[in-house]
Formats: structure tokens, sequence, C-alpha cells
């Protein structure tokens, strides 16, 4: 609790664990929530480094900017999500390959 | 007193707050809510008032500020600063905000819109006198931005009309070009002083912080916001359109004070002006003084002829303030306020006449057409009567407000190219005089289309009735308000209000220029100052009259054909007519100016950039030609094989783009376990 | 061991268990609620850093809002109950090998650093000092982020809107 590495460590899984996320769901939504996990887990990183080796509030500040992108990014995703829903009537970004070729 | 003046600025927001809320479901549309805010604000500006008279004090200022924006070390204090120039300019807003109030319960009775019509006088109010009251340059930036906004919505307050919503966007638009100048005036002074208050700008000026050529730029460009907002040259195409609004808007806000917030803006910095930025103010104003009034001859639409003698006017007081004759300059804006918003009001009561009778006769023609009118003294004796009353202020006739103020300015032009070595400076009473002399003559065009003469339609003008009471009644005391009295006392000399409260109490304040500089910027003798003051009253009241006679002559006892005499100047007639195609004008440069450069551009493109290609293709098509037969046997077998290659390695390779989102998650995993695999063994 | 650590260990533990269940849970709405609680988890990892503002702005901007958004795109996409369609996944080889990668990586960064030597400093409440900064120091990315999240705003609105319903 007094030292960076339980941090750094809680960081480092919940970000595996958001990357897995985003290769293992099939759903678009969960895909955004592995991207959000990792996210978090940025911010965390961040917010540990302000506290034991910035011992300043650059860290917090640059995660609060992150914190407004992620607001952002989860707006317009699932406005696009919504969209492909309408469209092709599924969310499985594994069905969507219009790009494909 | 900082307490009464808090009041009146901020009881007309509390009146708009509730009514933009609330208005709809009131009783009356809850007219009454900013008729009560705007009549507590009128009487608490006459207690002001009556204290500052009971003064008497020249010196009189007070002032109060709280720390309003700290960002590091940044700051920006907002206050209050009263003295007799503020407490004056109070009085005149709150009057006629108050009566054109009331005015409007007659004029837009049963309109759809009418509690939001009132929220937004509410709104004007506010703002108007925040820009009388505020101590510093950006509070006043503030509130002129929103006497902006006011004015935008309530030109286009009809806005299911194209032309009021273009013209409200006009005016909006138009006003930006000044206060872009205005926003780099204000950066400079702040820059340079490091504060954006009143005194100390004026303290930062005296002790030298803002100098030379510096000076003369900021002064220059805030007086460029000054040019928006007072609709000076040439700046001034969108006032007229301005007229699209409802006619008490027209009375209060382009007529007697917005568009003198230009003028109060000047007046407020004149201490900070350099002479060469004062000659470009007075030459700016003096030329708008002419030209305005030239176009204003040949307009039939009543309020457009009204809207150019604003112009005019306005051109005025701004060149009174380039020539230092500041008093004078502020003096004509109060007399100015009460005789044209009465003019406006008196032409609004025309017009909703007019509008009446036609409705009932089911004519459809624009009531606002002098050519339609004639013979309405007889209908409307109370409106003509104000009406003459305040044509005669405006004209320049002695026993009127207009003539103390205008012989005032006029005599100051006078003095000031007396006193200057350069005889071109005699430019400017040039401007003046003559502007005199056209201002008589069109105002009393006016009053003899419209309400002298033969009706010119029968057919409705038996059913043009007086207006109601309710819009009478501001006519009336609008128009004792432009009797000398009130200005001259407490001598009673209707010539010349040297003698009373104004001129003793509204002093120059002492130029900041000046003092940096170690000598005057102006200089004026007493002696140079009276006898231009005598021989300029002579010739303006022989100028007006004249004015007045070569109106009658052509319009009353028809001496002169006048038709005869416009097809003999004729290009004279349609340059005043077309506003000297000043719209046309801007069509043509700057909006056609952009098209033109993309259709150039385009054209370049087309032309040049294709031509180019096109040329070097045919070139080479050419050479290829000769080439070809060699190409065909040895270097197509090559390059085919090249290509074959590169299109069977495509081929491929097109595989790998599989369109899944994951795959290329993977794929940038992949990049950057190797990048990691480098970087860390 | 204190109380206060033995708290810190339970929300450690909270916050990766809730994350993993995020993760591996079946149904894409186990996973949502899931998150909810890893953002909770997030948030109490702050307050032990000494980020008070930022913890009240996790849980108001995520739990608050991200997650509500997540929630509603979860129900306006699919039928809750279609099992066949929610159970679908990627080959969990692939995927797990992908984070396997990624794991090894930060393992590495981790052992090869001594940033566990490093000390602690005082405790001080940072909502004004974060203001402040914003307000100076980082006032373009400040209103960089406002123009960002009005474009986001018109964009979503943009986006979702259903087209072809003119009057």
């Amino acid at each position: 609790m007094n030292s960076l590495l339980p941090y750094l460590i809680t960081a480092g899984i919940v970000f595996t664990l958001g990357i897995f996320t985003i290769i293992y769901k099939k759903n678009a939504v969960g895909v955004l929530m592995g991207v959000e996990l990792v996210l978090n887990s940025v911010n965390l990183n961040f917010i540990a480094f302000a506290r034991f080796v910035d011992y300043q509030l650059n860290g917090q500040l640059i995660s609060i900017f992150i914190i407004i992108l992620a607001a952002a990014e989860a707006a317009i995703a699932l406005a696009i999500i919504l969209n492909i829903y309408r469209l092709k009537t599924t969310v499985d970004v594994t069905q969507v390959s219009e790009m494909k070729n | 007193m900082i307490t009464l003046a808090l009041y009146i600025w901020l009881l007309p927001l509390l009146a708009f707050v509730i009514q933009i809320f609330l208005g709809k479901r009131l009783p009356r549309k809850g007219d009454f809510i900013s008729i009560t805010a705007i009549g507590i604000s009128y009487l608490l500006s006459i207690l002001l008032f009556v204290q500052m008279l009971t003064n008497y004090n020249p010196e009189f200022y007070i002032t109060a500020a709280v720390p309003w924006l700290q960002v590091g070390s940044f700051n920006i204090n907002m206050g209050i600063y009263l003295d007799n120039f503020a407490i004056v300019m109070l009085l005149v807003v709150t009057t006629v905000s108050f009566w054109v109030h009331i005015y409007s319960i007659g004029y837009m009775h049963g309109d759809p819109r009418y509690n939001r019509f009132f929220a937004y006088l509410s709104l004007f109010s506010f703002s108007m006198l925040g820009l009388v009251v505020l101590d510093n340059l950006f509070g006043i930036f503030i509130m002129w931005e929103l006497v902006g906004i006011c004015s935008y919505l309530l030109i286009g307050y009809y806005f299911e009309k194209d032309s009021a919503a273009n013209a409200g966007k006009k005016a909006f638009i138009v006003n930006r070009v000044g206060d872009f100048g205005f926003l780099i005036g204000l950066l400079i002074v702040f820059t340079t002083i490091g504060s954006f208050s009143l005194l100390d700008v004026q303290q930062g000026v005296a002790q030298g912080k803002l100098t030379g050529g510096l000076l003369t730029a900021a002064g220059a460009l805030l007086f460029c916001g000054a040019i928006g907002k007072s609709a000076q040259f040439p700046l001034h195409v969108w006032l007229p359109d301005a007229m699209e609004g409802p006619t008490p808007v027209s009375a209060l806000i382009h007529a007697a004070t917005m568009v003198a917030a230009g003028v109060y803006l000047m007046a407020r910095i004149t201490f900070m002006l350099s002479f060469d930025a004062m000659l470009v103010v007075a030459y700016t104003g003096g030329f708008t003084a002419l030209f305005a009034a030239t176009i204003a001859i040949t307009q039939f639409d009543i309020k457009r002829v009204l809207a150019y003698s604003t112009i005019s006017q306005l051109g005025y007081m701004i060149m009174a303030i380039g020539v230092g004759s500041y008093t004078a300059g502020f003096f004509h804006l109060t007399t100015h306020a009460m005789f044209k918003s009465g003019l406006f009001l008196g032409s609004g009561s025309v017009i909703h006449a007019m509008h009446n009778a036609m409705e009932k006769v089911g004519v459809h023609e624009d009531p606002n057409d002098i050519r339609l009118m004639g013979g309405l003294k007889n209908k409307m004796p109370v409106t003509y009567y104000t009406f003459l009353i305040f044509t005669l202020a405006i004209s320049g006739i002695p026993f009127f407000s207009g003539f103390l103020s205008k012989d005032a300015i006029l005599g100051g032009t006078l003095a000031f190219a007396m006193s200057q070595s350069n005889p071109v400076h005699y430019l400017l009473p040039f401007f003046g005089f003559t502007a005199a002399i056209i201002t008589a003559f069109y105002m009393f065009r006016l009053v003899i289309k419209t309400f002298l003469g033969e009706p010119q339609r029968p057919d409705f003008y038996k059913h043009v009735h007086e207006s109601q009471k309710v819009m009478t009644i501001p006519l009336m005391v609008l128009s004792t308000l432009s009797i000398f009295i009130f200005y001259t006392l407490p001598s009673l000399n209707p010539i010349s209000a040297e003698h009373g409260w104004f001129e003793h109490l509204i002093e120059k304040p002492e130029s900041a220029v000046s003092i940096q500089l170690g000598h005057p910027v102006l200089e004026i003798s007493e002696h140079v100052a009276h006898s231009a003051h005598v021989n300029g009253m002579l010739v303006s009241i022989i100028f007006a009259l004249t004015g007045i006679v070569l109106a009658f002559a052509f319009y009353f006892w028809k001496k002169v054909d006048v038709e005869a005499l416009t097809g003999k100047i004729k290009p004279l007639y349609d340059l005043s007519f077309h506003k000297y195609y000043f719209d046309e004008i801007y069509n043509a440069t700057f909006v056609r100016g952009l098209l033109l450069w993309n259709n150039f551009l385009a054209w370049f493109d087309l032309k040049i950039i294709d031509g180019i290609v096109n040329g070097s293709a045919f070139i080479t098509r050419n050479f290829s030609a000769f080439s070809g037969l060699f190409d065909l046997g040895f270097i197509d077998g090559i390059v085919n094989g090249v290509a074959d290659i590169t299109q069977g390695i495509g081929q491929r390779a097109r595989k790998i783009q599989t369109g899944q989102v994951q795959h290329y998650i993977l794929g940038a995993l992949a990049g950057l376990v190797l990048i990691m695999v480098f970087v860390l063994m | 061991m204190e109380m206060q650590e033995i708290l810190f260990y339970a929300i450690l533990a909270f916050t990766i268990f809730s994350a993993a269940i995020v993760a591996f849970a079946n149904k894409i709405i186990y996973s949502a609620f899931a998150l909810l609680f890893t953002f909770i988890g997030f948030a109490g990892l702050y307050v032990f850093l000494g980020a008070d503002f930022l913890a009240v702005t996790q849980i108001i901007i995520y739990v608050g809002g991200i997650l509500v958004l997540i929630l509603f795109g979860i129900l306006l996409t699919q039928k809750i109950y279609d099992l066949k369609a929610l159970a679908a996944h990627n080959p969990l080889f692939l995927s797990l090998s992908g984070g396997l990668f990624v794991a090894i990586i930060l393992a590495v960064i981790l052992s090869k650093n001594p940033w566990f030597r490093l000390v602690d400093k005082a405790l001080n409440p940072t909502t004004s000092a974060i203001g402040k900064a914003i307000l100076t120091d980082y006032l373009l990315p400040f209103e960089i982020a406002s123009v960002l999240l009005l474009g986001a705003l018109i964009g979503a609105v943009y986006l979702a809107r259903v087209e072809g319903k003119k009057k």
C-alpha cells in the first residue's frame, strides 16, 4: 500500500485482461468494455507514478484527460455500434467484414 | 449611490429572467413585469439625477470594484464607475426605454410572441445600462456584445420574414467586423497597461506606458468598434436594414441607445485619443454625417429616411468627439435620443394606423411608403404635432433642443478648423453645415409628404385613425423633452446652453495624452471658440431655414417640378436612391470576391494544371508512338513480367485484410511483441 | 498487518477478480455488471493514492456515465435471453496467447526496473490544485478536450439518429 509495485502489478493484470477481452469477445460492446479496462489500468499507472515518482499533479491531470477521452470514445463507439446493429441486426464483430480484401 | 446604480442596472435583468421563463403563463403575458422593472430603474435614475443636480459638482465621481476574474497573475476587476456623464446617460437610457416599453403595449398588442418581445427589451435595457455603469473596458465589451445580441434578436423578431432574418444576420456580421478592431484595441491596451479599468488606463497613458503609434492604433482600433455599432461609414449598411424590426425597437435600439453606444465609448476613451486618432474619428464622423444625409433625401420608406438621418446625426456626434467638442457630442447624444426616438415612435404610430386602415380595406401594400400617405394631419393630430416638434428639433430651429446641441457641434468643428494651420480641416465644418441644410430639407420633405397636402390614397384614407392613448402619451412626453428649457436651466436663453446645467456638469476629462506629451493635444483658445460659436450659430440658423423653405418649395407649394428635376440629375438621383450602391458594392467585392476567387482556383485547376498535364501527355504520347514499336517487343516483356509478379503478390497479400477488427489487434500485438523483444534483448 | 492494509489488498483482489469476470463471463450483461465493480475498485485504489478528486470523477463519469451508456448499448442491440448469440466467443486459445504475450512483456518491464524502492509522500487534498493547474498550465488541453467533447456529442447524435423520418 505504501509502495509502487502492488499498483503496477494490478494495473498490469487488468491491462492484460483488457487486451484479452478485446480479442476474446465477439460482441462489439464487449470489445468496448475491454477498451475501458485498458484505459482504466493506464489511468491507475499514471496516478501511481504521480504519487510515487513525480510528486506532482501532472499524472492526475493526464488521467483526467484520459477520462474525458474515454467518455467521448464510449459515446461515439456506442453510436457506431447502434448504427451497425440497425444496418446488419448484429453486433458480432466477426460478422462485420466490409473492409475485407 | 453605487447601490442605486446597481439596482438600476440589475432590475431589468431580473425582469428578463422572469419573463423568459414564466412570461407566457403570467396574466397579460407578463408585460407589467418588464415595465415595473424599467419603471423603478427610471425613478431611481431620476433620483440619482436630482442628487447630481443638488451636488452641482463637475468633478464628481464615485467608483467601487470587486475582483471578478483571477487566474494566476491575470486579474480583472469588475466595478461601477459613476460620474455626471454616466448619470445623465443612465437617465437618457431609462427615459427612452421606459416610454418605449409603454408604447409597445399598444404597438405590439396581439403579437403572438408578446412576452418574448418584452423579455428582449428587458435584456437590452440591462445590457445597455451595464455598458453605461461599468468601470472597465472589458465589462463594456461584454455588455457591448450583449446589446449586439439583443439587436440581432429584435431585428429578426419577425423571423418568418426572410428579409427580417437576413437583416438580423447582416447587422450581426457587419458588427463583427467592427468588434474585431475593438478586441484588438482592447488587447493592445491590456498588454501595455495591464488593466482594463478606465481609471488605470487613464493613469497608464498619462505615465507613458502606451505611446506614439501604438497609442494612435489603440484609439483607432477601439474606434472601429464604434464604427460598427454606431453605423459609421463604411460599416453603415446594417442600420437601414435593421428597420425590419418592430418600430419600438428601432426607436429604442437603433435610434436612441445602442447606436449611441459607439459615441458613448468614444467619449469614455476620449482621454486616450492622440491627435491622429482624433483626426480619423472626426473625418469618419463628418463624412458619414454628409454622406448619409444625401441618401436620406431620396428614400420613400418612412423608417429608412429616419434610419439614414440617424446615421447622419451619429456622424455629427462622432465628429464632435473627434474635434474635441466632447460636451457638445454628448449633448447631441442626449437631445438626439429624445427627438429621434420620438420620431421613430411617431412613424410607428403612422405605420400602425396605415396598416390597420389597409387591412380594413383589404389593400396589401407597404404601410411604410410615404408615397401612399399625405394629409394625415387631420386624422392624426397628436402624432402630427409631436412629429413636427421632433422635426423642428432635428432641423436645428431655435427654442428646440436639437438646435442647442447641433449648434454646439458646428461651433466646435469651426473652432477646430480655425485653430489648425492646415486649411484642409475646413472640410469638417463644411461637412457639418452642408449636412445641416440637407437634414432640414429631408426632414420637412418627410413631414410634408406624410402629414400635409392631399391624401394620396383616398381608398383607405378614411379608415386612418389616431393611435391609442398608450402610444400617444410617450410621444407627448418625448416631445416635451425636446424643448430647449430642459437643457438650458437655470438660464432661460433659448439659443445657447452655455450657462445651462449640462455644459456646467459635463466637463471634458483631462486628456491623458496631453499629460504624457507635456503639451496639449489640441489647443483651442477661448476667443476662437467663442467667435466660432457665434458665427456657427448664425450660419446654422440660416441654413436650417433655407433647408425648410426649399422643402416647402419642392413638395408643398410645388414651385419646383420635382419629377423634372430628378429627371435632369438622374445619375445623381439614382446614386442617392440606391444608397451609393454600397450593398451592391459589398456584394460584388467581399461576397462575390470570395466566390470569384474560388471560381478562379477551379478554372486554374481545370485549364492551367490540366493543360500542363494534358500537354505533357500529348508530348509523351507522340514520343511514345516512336518508341512504341521498340517497347512492344522488348521492354513490355520485362514490364509485364514485373507487373505480373506484383499482381500475384498483391492477390495473395490481399488475403491478409480480413476485415476483422480483432485480427488487426492481434497484428498490432505481434508488432508490439517484436518491438519489445528487440528493445529488451 | 494493519486494518488499512488489509482493506487495500482486499480492494486489489476485488478489482482484479471483477476484471477477470468482465473478461471471462459468458453473458455480456454479466460482464457489464462486473465492469461496474471494477470501476468502483479503481476508485478505491485512487483514494489510497491520495487522488480524491479523481476517485470522485471516476465514480461519476465511469459508473454514472460510461457504464450506463454501455448498458444502454447492450439493451438496445440485442435480446438479453438469446443465449446462443451471446455465448459465442473467439477461440479461447488464440485470445489467451495474445493476453499471455502482453503479460510477459509487462512482467519483463516490471522486473527490469527498481521501482519498488521509491518512497511515499504525504496525502493532500488535490481538488483545488487540479482546478488551478487546469486553468493555467493545462488550459490548452482543457479547451481542446471541451471541443473534443462537443464534437463527440454532435457526432454521436448524428450517427445514432434515425434517418428518413422527416415530417
